[in-house]
């Protein structure tokens, strides 16, 4: 593990508050946004951010856990997955 | 821009629908410095070693898991061949040595230990026989050990004594667990060629030539393959064997990321990785499937072996251009009971031992958790081993048995073990005979091939 870059993913039917409320919760863990793209793949919503956690003092289960409820409430599948496992499958 | 979406949408998919995974993380911990004429005393040590290893092993692979977000079905130890490291017991017989991994396995938290093994591909040792002997108790009354022994290698030739004596502990061990339709029997593999740094079940155990303490990681995809497989357009063979290629680089990938952050957690040296498609028995998991998505109506139709000889290697070239330290046994599994389309196959009559046979000689390992009648003579399995062994040590390659003798099971019925295991339809043997063979015993020399010095 090189960073503290994470990718979420956000995966399911589109509605109205889904990037609010989902990045409102990465602004309560202090988790800055670097880049995000959606697009609707096969006729569902899906949401890809690249995210930065801080360096310090961050409970990486306690953020998995409050975006996968978060996610839940708003019929979402979410997920926070380190860079790496992306990076390293697809690039040299 | 850093993210590519398709990219990112891949590798979940992969994940979500197609069941890729790390199969499992093992730590291989060498015994050597245990050994202690008093049992009781090599007992205590070896569990004091084991359950200090491996202290952290599980918390810090849970960790990786959720960092990652790629599953990692199982947690392993392997040890060094106790048939090595409790030479110097006075005991007669080693079962509370398995008890006592057993129970360190249970402490540590993990699914399964190996390395209640012995090495006698050209002759067994006291140590080994007491070992050898002792397997089908110690496999009736334990739940997470593993059992494997060496009976033949390319260098060596075919120990046909132990083959006769394996043909025997198994219908031994299969009767002991007799009300569990000889469940013993799928902890106990028969080895040629055997790797030393194999992470997968039931033949892992930590070799003489391994150093103190390492992370082997394995990593599994069928579901990806066949998904890869299926999405071509009227592909010819040579493109099946490039997508084949490609996929088994990404999963390669995958597990050389895990096993290393793994290891540097543990601090702990990284060994190997093995890319094997091993299937389990959910839907879409299959080897077979994959054979099937080739173009064979069923999986064991004339073809197969050609099929499999093509999946086998490209997963290896996919795999070794991956990563600098692929080893163990890489390459396809195919055992029945653990892969939904070869019962399927089997069932429907399309698929026997010898087609088997013939498909180990081209895959990665060998005749593997195959159920046969219970009736089947000891001389019989040995015979079938023999022959599996000889496939081995000429090809140069690492075969095994893992064959059950369902105590009270006819061809036509079936045996459930659950889990990852599976069930397996009885499948039919030759019923002449090959006693008098089995019984020669002696060697099969090392043949030709061996001579390369």
């Amino acid at each position: 593990m090189t960073s503290s870059r994470f990718i979420i993913t956000v995966i399911g039917s589109d509605r109205v508050g889904i990037v609010a409320r989902i990045t409102s919760v990465m602004a309560s863990f202090n988790v800055n946004i670097v880049d995000i793209t959606q697009t609707i793949m096969q006729g569902i919503f899906t949401m890809i951010m690249l995210a930065e956690a801080p360096q310090e003092n961050f409970d990486l289960a306690a953020f998995q856990e409050a975006m996968s409820a978060e996610g839940k409430s708003l019929g979402v599948e979410v997920k926070v997955q380190h860079e790496d496992a992306f990076r390293f499958m697809h690039r040299i | 821009m850093y993210i590519n979406p398709n990219e990112i949408l891949e590798t979940i998919q992969m994940v979500r629908m197609e069941h890729l995974d790390i199969r499992t993380v093992t730590m291989g911990i060498s015994l050597r410095d245990c050994s202690h004429p008093d049992i009781e005393v090599f007992n205590e040590n070896i569990y004091e070693k084991i359950t200090t290893r491996a202290k952290e092993l599980v918390r810090t692979t849970n960790e990786i898991q959720s960092l990652y977000g790629i599953p990692i079905i199982n947690k392993r130890i392997s040890v060094t061949p106790i048939a090595v490291a409790a030479e110097s017991c006075r005991s007669p017989d080693f079962v509370s040595i398995a008890k006592t991994m057993d129970e360190a396995a249970k402490d540590s938290q993990v699914d399964f230990i190996g390395g209640f093994s012995a090495l006698v591909h050209k002759g067994a040792t006291i140590g080994d026989l007491k070992l050898i002997n002792s397997i089908p108790e110690a496999l009736e009354s334990t739940e997470k050990v593993c059992s494997s022994v060496n009976v033949a290698t390319t260098k060596t030739g075919i120990n046909m004594d132990a083959v006769g004596l394996m043909g025997n502990i198994i219908k031994k061990t299969a009767d002991l667990t007799a009300d569990r339709d000889g469940i013993g029997c799928a902890k106990l593999v028969i080895f040629a060629n055997a790797p030393e740094d194999n992470p997968f079940m039931a033949g892992a155990f930590h070799g003489i030539g391994e150093p103190e303490c390492v992370i082997n990681v394995g990593v599994s995809g069928p579901g990806v393959v066949n998904a890869a497989i299926c999405e071509l357009e009227n592909p010819n063979l040579t493109e099946i064997s490039e997508t084949i290629k490609k996929t088994a680089f990404k999963i390669t990938r995958m597990g050389e990321m895990v096993g290393r952050e793994v290891s540097r957690r543990l601090g702990v040296e990284f060994g190997i990785l093995d890319l094997s498609l091993a299937p389990t028995p959910e839907i879409g998991d299959s080897v077979a499937a994959i054979l099937e998505a080739m173009g064979l109506e069923r999986c064991g139709a004339h073809g197969t072996t050609a099929a499999l000889a093509l999946l086998n290697d490209a997963v290896k070239k996919g795999g070794a251009m991956a990563s600098s330290s692929v080893g163990g046994l890489s390459g396809a599994f195919i055992p029945v009971s653990e892969d939904a389309g070869m019962i399927e196959a089997v069932r429907a009559g399309a698929l026997s031992l010898e087609k088997l046979e013939a498909m180990t000689s081209v895959c990665s390992v060998g005749l593997d958790m195959i159920a046969v009648p219970g009736d089947t003579p000891a001389s019989t399995l040995s015979a079938i081993i023999a022959d599996e062994m000889a496939i081995g040590v000429i090809n140069r390659k690492t075969t095994a048995v893992r064959i059950i003798p369902a105590p009270g099971k006819r061809v036509g019925d079936s045996v459930e073990f659950g889990g990852l295991l599976g069930n397996a339809p009885i499948m039919p043997v030759s019923n002449f005979s090959s006693e008098t063979f089995v019984k020669r015993g002696g060697r099969i020399p090392a043949p030709i091939q061996s001579l390369t010095n």
